[in-house]
């Protein structure tokens, strides 16, 4: 199971705490899904924010605060400043947005900002594009975790670059790593298992599911299956057909006269 | 003193930030703040006197991904 700076985690599933139909089903689903980990964010207090507090308390599992809508290293930073009191924990979720279409992290403003945070005493989970450079920079910057997106947040499109997200793997061998947005699928979760990803973030496969419940038990199924899977050592692909039933005895029939 | 709050024109007595989150029925409520565009942590709110013009963000936990 995954260990985040020094945390030891109980699942590969990091689950997101927005969009579901109520409050009730969204702790529902935590349950079925058995998250290790659930992500919430800071907005204007309206009213709605200490019921949500006790909600999350509730859930009895580590939250990764992030921060969601900064454009900017100085937005990020003070978001993860207060996120830090409110949430009480030096874990952060940093997310710096350049393009609104895609919500493309902002990769440059991104290390600067892990910088930052990192030199304060925060632990940076950085939600990141798959760049083998972006990721060195931001191990470089002090993050010890990295989450490149699979797909634009909430497109559910899987994972885009399967080669990509491979290369990461084997660059950064000892560092945890996430796959974190466009998963829509279990199979998509399941493949980022496969790849030896060390977890999985996701939310809107799962709250906007038709049955948001049973999404999260079927996406549980698949991360375990993929973490398995992973394990076992698959094996390669091959282009040419390799029988699996001994050809060695088989019975002699095919030279009669019935051609 | 006329401040913005979360982006809206209010008009609080202050002086202080905690008296400012007192006024505005959040005294208890677990929230972070920052003014004008900088944290202020909560130990510092008693202590930092709000100003014309100040600009005061107060955030509360809440649902995301």
């Amino acid at each position: 199971m995954p260990v985040y700076y020094d945390t030891q985690i109980d699942s590969a599933l990091m689950l997101g705490t927005a969009q579901y139909p109520s409050p009730a089903i969204m702790a529902q689903a935590f349950h079925a899904a058995q998250a290790g980990i659930a992500t919430v964010s800071l907005r204007r207090e309206g009213g709605a924010g200490q019921d949500f507090h006790k909600l999350i308390k509730g859930l009895n599992i580590p939250v990764l605060p992030n921060t969601a809508g900064c454009h900017s290293v100085r937005e990020a930073v003070t978001t993860a400043q207060m996120a830090r009191e409110l949430f009480e924990t030096p874990w952060i979720k940093l997310e710096i947005i350049r393009d609104d279409d895609t919500l493309c992290p902002d990769v440059v403003a991104l290390v600067e900002a892990a910088r930052i945070l990192s030199d304060d005493g925060f632990q940076v989970f950085p939600y990141c594009t798959e760049d083998l450079s972006v990721c060195g920079r931001l191990v470089d910057a002090g993050c010890r975790v990295l989450m490149p997106w699979g797909a634009p947040i909430g497109s559910g499109r899987g994972l885009n670059n399967v080669y990509g997200l491979r290369s990461v793997r084997a660059h950064f061998p000892d560092i945890p790593l996430v796959v974190d947005a466009g998963i829509g699928l279990p199979s998509h979760a399941a493949q980022a298992m496969e790849l030896g990803y060390d977890g999985v973030l996701l939310n809107t496969a799962v709250a906007k599911a038709g049955d948001p419940v049973a999404m999260a038990r079927a996406m549980a199924l698949a991360i375990e299956a993929g973490r398995l899977a992973h394990q076992a050592t698959p094996i390669e692909a091959r282009d040419m057909a390799a029988p699996s039933t001994p050809v060695f005895g088989m019975a002699a029939l095919g030279q009669g006269g019935m051609a | 003193m006329k401040i913005t709050l979360n982006g809206e024109a209010r008009d609080l007595a202050g002086p202080s930030v905690s008296d400012a989150l007192i006024q505005i029925g959040l005294g208890t409520a677990k929230v972070a703040t920052a003014l004008n565009g900088s944290f202020l942590p909560a130990a510092a709110r008693a202590t930092t006197t709000l100003n014309e013009g100040d600009a005061l963000e107060v955030v509360a936990p809440m649902q995301g991904g």
